[in-house]
């Protein structure tokens, strides 16, 4: 299909533009951090004398001329080097890609729940509109729209796990415990339950409220009318007419918060110890890192560029006139 | 013979009172934030120490003797802490909302109303901030910019400001090729006259209410921001208070309980007020009225 | 296809139909105590203005009306069977299966998702027993019977492919699926170009005659009535006024309503002499030239339209000018590069000697006052946030009048275009549309401009207000030696108003002439394409009725 080709090339190039932006970006602030980088790095490497500053600056070429530092800096991100990290003694790529795997699977599950749970729960409260089902999902999801993610973690391990003992609160897996095969892969799930829960709660209020605003508004389209008029029963209108009509604006907009999600993952991961980029991210701030900081900050951009790259295929699939779209 | 049939009310404020009371949510909302306004003014009557204070034992759990909510790690009176802690979420709110609504409402009215290259620009800047993920944006420059009541400000305000740009240019762009616009155009009069004249009062009403959303969301922020450590030193925060209680969750959770529902109770009542706002305000009903 | 027929009964026979509208409405019912019967093979006409429950009616027959309205009382019988007692799946049978309807607007009536071919298919797996294959043949069949090109790939585009006419030919397609016998349509044309309008009214009269249907069509056009109607039923605020056979109904109307209504269809006059060509011009426009180009990207060109190619035209003093064209002719570009919305690619406008397309911005100021434009929406062209006062004095303010006088000016303006003064301290939204287009007139009047461009100004509003508007303007410009153009896509307008007649055709100018020529004796043939589209042309209005409606005390009460 040479439509979606030229459309999904599209993307690609302004994809790649947003990630140098961000790059770009990234160095200036860098530099524009509170102190002399050379200093801070010797601070970091816990020397500070004189000598070895100056040596660090030569070395990293901070007394050349902004511009050619932004080019070696450049040129470096594209090979994957975001720096050295000295409070860790590890290069940061290899810190965050260590780190990757739990924030991606933890994000991507809550995405997904959050997603359908959101969209069922929203034409629900659309179909029933006025209702007191309505009213129950419209309440629920306004309290959990205005409630702290960190907090609902909290609460939640202190209900299900200190009062009810149903579920482990911290870490990826029981520590110690020698699960293996079946097992192992249960405790890993069990851990990972009240994570996903509570950062998806957040977004399933999100993507109801959004769902059931659109589909309040496709329903008085003309073309529902007309599905009325051809006499088609109640839930094919429902399904083939208004949902898939009503779904493209959530598309949208959960494609804009795929990054909201990632930041959210700081806390999460600092509430339930659990190893990803954010709580990474938390130990950079307590320590002042910031070449893992803004590693952290380039990484996780770009995961939010490829996530959009995604939906707008998604999108691409779903809407035919794509090409007419800006 | 040409007599108008309706004679509406010609104050719009009453209309907007009617509208907005039908909501009662919003009442209800608009109620409890002006009590917690009041507690934000009168928390030095109210608690005279300092929030920072040891005031009462370790530990000691709700309706104790000298501390209605208990008392922290450190023996801090946890009310004490919620009322001056008020203040910051409150203020903080405000201007980082008050600072990103003059950002995006700028950046969207130029954009919307000259469109060509300079909306392309101003688009392509918006959506590069709108990709990047706005909470590590925010941790970021608040560590590298340490924190204070400045710079935590700032950070919320420069992640915040996007969906406000988008939203001033859709309103300018529409209203710009309205025909009483238009008119006006070619009534002679001139471009900041249109703006502030024409085009800015007819986009007023949902401007208002996203920016009152965003209050909610700026308290948010922040609360997260100082739940993570990255909060002003020298003010006490909500946030604070549940990041500092998080490790004895086991065995003391009202010290991280009632801080939390100070947010959410404030972050709704925001929200409510939100959308009873835009119940009262709302152009699609309005737009719907005439069709 | 499931009901034995009962062939005495009439198809639709509604008695006493009352429909509620819900509590704060401006009246309490949409449609009061209505009686009307539609036979087999006939098409009955509804003709009423805006809010005069003929919409309702038709939605009640098909059981779609909105959920806060509600039929009160009365029966509603298809061949017999009582429809508002039958069950939801049986009344769902009935609609799609023996009743089916077409809407007003083709743009918005087709899920943009879908493809057109399944979207008939529906119908044909909802109210048939027909297999896949069988099915597919059939939505050719359809698609080729209401005259679409290449059915068999038509079938696989989705609705933002085709235009405005193949939607509706696509939406009567799938109301014709399972051969109803009743079929509802609902200005079905409205939105359509008057050449377009002519197709779909022929393609309607043939289906009916070849199946032997019973149409009810709904419009507000008397033209279109005398085109295609059988029998005509007239209605007025939610009660039927007059009731008859076509012939009857459009050349001995009984009620005064109908007589008003038929006597404020434009219509051609052929007696306006040709305008001195002697006068003085005040503008001239020469070789003006617009292309937009609309998307395009890294990889996409982007479309190119081309709204103006060497248009030139002459406006003299007192002379009234119509440009005239369907949708997308590009004879707005032509006002709005005149009044400088638009900066044309090339070519000159001079006006009193200078070339305004020459000028900046700032030595353009100066003769905005002299020329000024009137808009086509009533409802968009007034700040709902601005009293009229304000509205109406904002442009000599702009040119430094003082505040004082520009009002006790506006006064005499709001007077002049039959308003009361005190309209000026009110707003926009305390006035009906027609008033609102007597605002917006004075608005620009209030410059003393020499030229005025009226863009589309009675397009939006109901013949009877169009008809008072168009005396307005037609008073005016004699009173104040006005020149104007008048840009419209009605030719029977133009023709009631214009001197001199543009016809414009994908963004040339074919044709321009005295207007007595072009429409006695066209020479383009899209003139003549435009003159034979114009609907009812065959019908003349009674000349008693013109006597009497046309400036009738009763008319002037509903604007």
């Amino acid at each position: 299909m040479p439509r979606i080709a030229v459309f999904i090339s599209q993307r690609l190039v302004k994809a790649v533009f947003v990630v140098l932006a961000i790059a770009v970006f990234n160095f200036f602030l860098v530099h524009a951090a509170p102190g002399d980088p050379a200093a801070v790095m010797a601070g970091e490497a816990g020397a500070a004398d004189a000598k070895f500053v100056e040596q660090l600056r030569q070395q990293f070429g901070l007394d050349r001329p902004l511009y050619e530092q932004l080019g070696t800096y450049m040129g470096k991100v594209v090979q994957a080097d975001l720096g050295y990290s000295y409070r860790q003694q590890r290069p940061v790529f290899d810190l965050l890609m260590d780190r990757l795997p739990v924030t991606l699977s933890l994000t991507l599950t809550s995405f997904v729940l959050a997603l359908i749970g959101g969209v069922a729960l929203g034409t629900l409260a659309a179909m029933r509109a006025g209702t007191w089902s309505d009213t129950a999902i419209t309440v629920v999801g306004l309290t959990a729209y205005a409630t702290p993610i960190f907090w609902i973690g909290l609460m939640l391990i202190l209900l299900f796990s200190v009062n009810l003992g149903w579920l482990p609160a911290f870490g990826t897996e029981s520590i110690g415990a020698g699960y293996t095969g079946w097992a192992a892969f249960v405790d890993r799930l069990e851990h990972l339950v009240l994570p996903v829960v509570t950062l998806g709660l957040f977004y399933m209020a999100v993507y109801t409220r959004l769902t059931r605003a659109s589909i309040l508004e496709v329903r008085d389209m003309d073309f529902v009318k007309t599905a009325r008029a051809k006499g088609l029963p109640e839930w094919r209108i429902v399904s083939v007419h208004i949902l898939r009509n009503a779904i493209l604006p959530v598309i949208t907009v959960a494609g804009f918060q795929a990054g909201h999600l990632i930041g959210g993952s700081i806390l999460i991961e600092t509430v339930f110890a659990l190893p990803g980029i954010g709580r990474l991210a938390f130990e950079a701030v307590l320590q002042r890192d910031y070449q893992v900081l803004l590693g952290i900050f380039l990484l996780t951009s770009v995961v939010v560029v490829i996530f959009n790259l995604l939906t707008d295929l998604i999108y691409s699939l779903v809407d035919p006139r794509i090409e007419v779209a800006p | 013979m040409t007599a108008a049939v309706i004679t509406p009310s010609r104050r719009k404020g009453s209309g907007f009172w009617r509208a907005f009371a039908r909501n009662k949510g919003a009442v209800l909302g608009l109620v409890f934030l002006l009590l917690v306004v009041l507690m934000a003014i009168f928390a030095d009557v109210l608690f005279p120490t300092s929030p920072w204070d040891m005031t009462a034992a370790p530990f000691e759990p709700p309706f104790s003797e000298d501390a209605l909510l208990g008392s922290d790690t450190l023996g801090r009176d946890i009310a004490a802490g919620i009322a001056h802690g008020a203040r910051v979420s409150l203020l903080i709110g405000l201007t980082s909302t008050a600072v990103a609504v003059l950002i995006g409402v700028c950046l969207g009215a130029v954009s919307g109303f000259y469109g060509g290259w300079v909306d392309d620009a101003v688009m392509r800047f918006t959506e590069l901030f709108q990709t990047i993920p706005n909470f590590v944006l925010a941790v970021v420059l608040v560590a590298i910019f340490t924190p204070s009541l400045t710079s935590i400000v700032l950070a919320i305000a420069i992640v915040s400001w996007p969906p406000l740009a988008r939203l001033a240019r859709g309103e300018f762009m529409s209203l710009r090729s309205r025909e009483f616009v238009q008119a006006a155009v070619t009534t002679g009069q001139s471009n900041l006259t249109i703006i502030w004249r024409q085009i800015l009062p007819n986009s007023l009403s949902p401007i208002i209410v996203s920016a009152s959303l965003m209050v909610a969301t700026a308290i948010l922020l922040e609360s997260s921001l100082s739940f993570l450590g990255l909060g002003d030193p020298n003010l006490m925060s909500w946030g604070y208070m549940v990041g500092a209680a998080r490790t004895v969750i086991r065995q003391a959770w009202w010290m991280s309980f009632f801080p939390g529902i100070a947010i959410l109770l404030t972050v709704l009542a925001l929200n409510l007020v939100g959308e009873g706002l835009n119940d009262a305000l709302n152009p699609k009903l309005a737009r719907k009225g005439r069709a | 296809m499931m009901t034995v027929s009962n062939s005495n009964a009439p198809l639709l026979d509604v008695r006493n139909l009352t429909i509620d509208l819900p509590r704060g409405a401006d009246r309490p019912h949409a449609v009061e105590d209505l009686t009307f019967t539609l036979e087999r093979g006939e098409i009955l006409c509804v003709v009423g203005e805006s809010g005069s429950g003929k919409s309702m009616t038709a939605h009640a027959v098909m059981g779609l009306l909105p959920k806060a309205v509600k039929v009160s009382s009365g029966v509603l019988r298809h061949d017999g069977t009582d429809v508002l007692s039958l069950p939801e799946s049986d009344q769902r049978a009935l609609r799609g299966g023996r009743i089916a309807m077409i809407f007003q607007e083709p743009m918005t009536a087709l899920n943009p998702l879908m493809r057109v071919g399944d979207q008939i298919d529906e119908v044909l797996r909802y109210h048939t027993t027909l297999d896949r294959a069988a099915r597919r043949a059939r939505v050719v069949d359809l698609l080729a019977s209401v005259g679409l090109p290449e059915p068999d790939q038509l079938r696989r585009s989705y609705p933002f492919r085709l235009s405005g006419g193949q939607r509706q030919r696509v939406m009567i397609a799938m109301a014709l699926a399972v051969e109803p016998d009743v079929l509802i349509a609902d200005e079905p044309t409205t939105a359509l170009d008057v050449t377009t309008q002519k197709q779909i009214l022929e393609l309607i009269r043939d289906i009916q005659a070849k199946r032997h249907m019973g149409v009810m069509f709904i419009t507000h056009d008397f033209g279109v009535v005398a085109e295609i109607a059988h029998r005509v039923a007239v209605m007025q605020k939610g009660k039927l006024v007059e009731i008859g056979p076509a012939a009857e109904v459009l050349n001995r109307p009984q009620h005064p309503y109908t007589r008003q209504l038929i006597a404020a269809v434009p219509h051609l006059i052929e007696h306006r002499e040709a305008f001195g060509a002697d006068r003085k011009p005040v503008l001239t426009a020469e070789k003006v030239c617009k292309t937009f180009h609309i998307g395009g990207g890294f990889f996409t060109p982007g479309r190119t339209v081309v709204a103006g190619n060497q248009l030139s035209l002459t406006i003299r003093q007192g002379e009234t000018v119509g440009l005239v064209g369907e949708s997308g002719s590009g004879k707005s570009t032509l006002g709005r590069s005149i009044v400088g919305l638009i900066k044309p690619d090339s070519g000159r406008i001079m006006f009193e000697g200078v070339d305004l397309l020459s000028l900046s911005r700032t030595a353009f100021r100066p003769y905005r006052r002299h020329v000024q434009m009137v808009f086509q929406d009533p409802y968009a062209s007034l700040n709902p946030r601005h009293t009229v006062g304000d509205i109406i004095t904002q442009g000599p303010i702009a040119f430094g009048e003082d505040r004082g006088r520009a009002l006790e000016k506006a006064k005499d303006l709001l007077k002049l275009v039959g308003l009361d003064a005190s309209a000026a301290e009110r707003f926009p939204h305390e006035f009906s549309g027609g008033q609102r287009q007597r605002i917006s007139i004075a608005r620009a009047l209030a410059l003393e401009p020499k030229l005025l461009i009226a863009d589309e100004p009675v397009s939006a509003l109901d013949v009877s207000v169009q008809a008072q508007v168009l005396d307005l303007l037609e008073d005016l410009r004699h009173r104040l030696n006005l020149s104007m153009l008048f840009i419209t896509h009605d030719l029977r307008i133009a023709a009631q108003i214009c001197d001199t007649i543009a016809v414009m055709q994908k963004g040339s100018i074919v044709e321009i002439g005295p207007a007595r020529d072009v429409f006695g004796n066209p020479q383009h043939a899209y003139t003549r394409q435009l003159l034979d589209a114009i609907p009812g042309k065959g019908w003349s209005i009674p000349e008693d009725v013109m006597a009497t409606g046309r400036h009738g005390a009763a008319l002037r009460t509903s604007a």
